[in-house]
């Protein structure tokens, strides 16, 4: 268990911009290891220091290569980035493959960029439980945006709403007719949507269906007009424009005030993720095999034996 | 959001240092651990010794597996290790595999790979390798594998 003098001096070197320091920290509160709670708290400060930005959609819609080119763009216009890539954790065998990072090796030198790929590990939504915390470190790192690409879930992977400033959800040519673009789910939550692979030629028909089915949504939050932006990862074409959009969405939410209510609701679903983590966690621990006995006897049932469990009694 | 309990498990590395674009066998290690239960990063083809001590400590890797067909992993190899001691990753184990000569192995040994797989050899064997090496690295010291 590290002390807290090492504690307050990892979270030190990581405000001083240390790489090394940041890989680190990065390890203790995303894997839990002891120690993490102090230390994620010691990151929360930093909380609202970067504009962040999620990046969902589904499989194959050219998250990672649309990742790659942003940050080139980013950093031609002198932002330094953090980038938090997730990939899904097989509920088999646990094991997981991060490949986001091979779509991203041409910036792997760039000391202005810093890059962790991270596993699911079981949480549904696309997104990791130790999320928050993981962004803190990257903001107290000195990072001006910190971008965070979700696990490509599909249509219910809306979390990324609650976690980040900016919502860019990319989609691509020939993913569905208009009815698709209607439904309920990320397509209620884009700030802005990037439609990828523009230099395929159907880009102008899965612009025109989007534009129909986000004209018949309400205004989102404090009047902003979700921006559509058709792009291409394989050319660039276009990418000059998404990040123009994503920075006069970061206008928008500093001049309506959204950005205080935003960042209020971001704080309520880091609370609530720390609550279920530690309820779950702490209750769990408290399971024998006489609770299991006492239900295979029907002595008991899940229902009251949760509540006694939660109440802290054994 | 639904939640289980899966505890964190060991971060590999397998990284294609040098011009060679063959990567089926990385590939096959890749998926091979993957279904072993390790969470895995794969750098893609072409990257510079550079680039794969970068990434190794971004991604704050337990292990990191050279593959190379090239025959030049007498010059690549070695250029990873002390990249990565420079980084402060001197704890970190590297591994190799790819077409290495039989006579080359025990000076790649000598240099800081700890273990070298050629064609042929079973996955498994290389899954009981990492097992071996890193679970055996007591809970405790794996914060600070990487000294740092």
């Amino acid at each position: 268990m590290p002390s807290a003098k090492d504690v307050r001096e990892l979270a030190a070197r990581v405000r001083r911009g240390d790489r090394a320091a940041a890989a680190r920290a990065l390890s203790i509160v995303t894997e839990e290891r002891p120690g993490h709670e102090a230390l994620a708290g010691a990151f929360f400060s930093d909380h609202g220091a970067s504009h962040t930005v999620g990046l969902c959609g589904s499989p194959g819609s050219g998250k990672s290569s649309l990742v790659n080119r942003l940050v080139t763009r980013l950093r031609a216009a002198g932002e330094t980035v953090g980038v938090l890539a997730v990939d899904p954790t097989s509920a088999f065998t646990g094991g997981a493959f991060l490949g986001d990072r091979m779509r991203f090796q041409a910036h792997s030198l760039d000391d202005g960029v810093f890059m962790r790929s991270l596993a699911t590990r079981g949480m549904m939504g696309g997104l990791n439980a130790t999320i928050f915390a993981a962004i803190h470190v990257l903001e107290a790192c000195g990072f001006s945006k910190v971008l965070v690409e979700t696990v490509g879930t599909g249509q219910d992977e809306v979390d990324v709403a609650e976690v980040v400033d900016t919502v860019v959800c990319v989609s691509a040519p020939y993913q569905g007719d208009e009815f698709q673009a209607m439904k309920a789910g990320t397509m209620e939550i884009g700030d802005v949507f990037a439609v990828n692979k523009a230099d395929l030629p159907e880009v102008e028909r899965a612009v025109a269906m989007l534009k129909d089915a986000l004209s018949l949504n309400p205004l989102h939050d404090g009047g902003w007009a979700p921006r559509i932006a058709p792009v291409s990862a394989l050319t660039g074409k276009g990418v000059a424009e998404l990040a123009a959009d994503i920075d006069a969405h970061r206008a928008h939410l500093a001049s309506s005030g959204e950005l205080e209510s935003r960042r209020r609701r971001q704080l309520r679903r880091e609370l609530s993720l720390v609550l279920s983590r530690r309820l779950y966690r702490d209750a769990m621990a408290r399971v024998t095999d006489r609770h299991i006995d006492l239900l295979a006897a029907k002595k008991s049932s899940p229902q009251s034996l949760g509540g006694t469990l939660l109440a802290g009694r054994k | 959001m639904t939640e289980v309990n899966t505890l964190p498990s060991h971060r590999i590395l397998i990284a294609k240092p040098g011009l060679d674009g063959h990567d089926r066998g990385a590939k096959i290690i890749v998926r091979a651990l993957r279904d072993a239960g390790f969470e895995v990063i794969y750098t893609g083809i072409r990257q510079t010794p550079e680039m794969i001590a970068r990434t190794a400590l971004q991604e704050d890797v337990e292990a990191v597996g050279l593959s190379l067909l090239s025959g030049a992993h007498m010059t690549l190899f070695p250029r990873v290790v002390d990249l990565m001691k420079k980084q402060g990753l001197g704890g970190v184990l590297v591994f190799g595999g790819g077409i290495i000569p039989d006579e080359d192995v025990a000076a790649l040994k000598k240099k800081g790979v700890a273990g070298v797989f050629g064609p042929g050899t079973p996955t498994d064997a290389i899954v009981a390798f990492l097992r071996e090496r890193l679970d055996a690295a007591p809970k405790a010291a794996k914060g600070s594998r990487a000294k740092r």
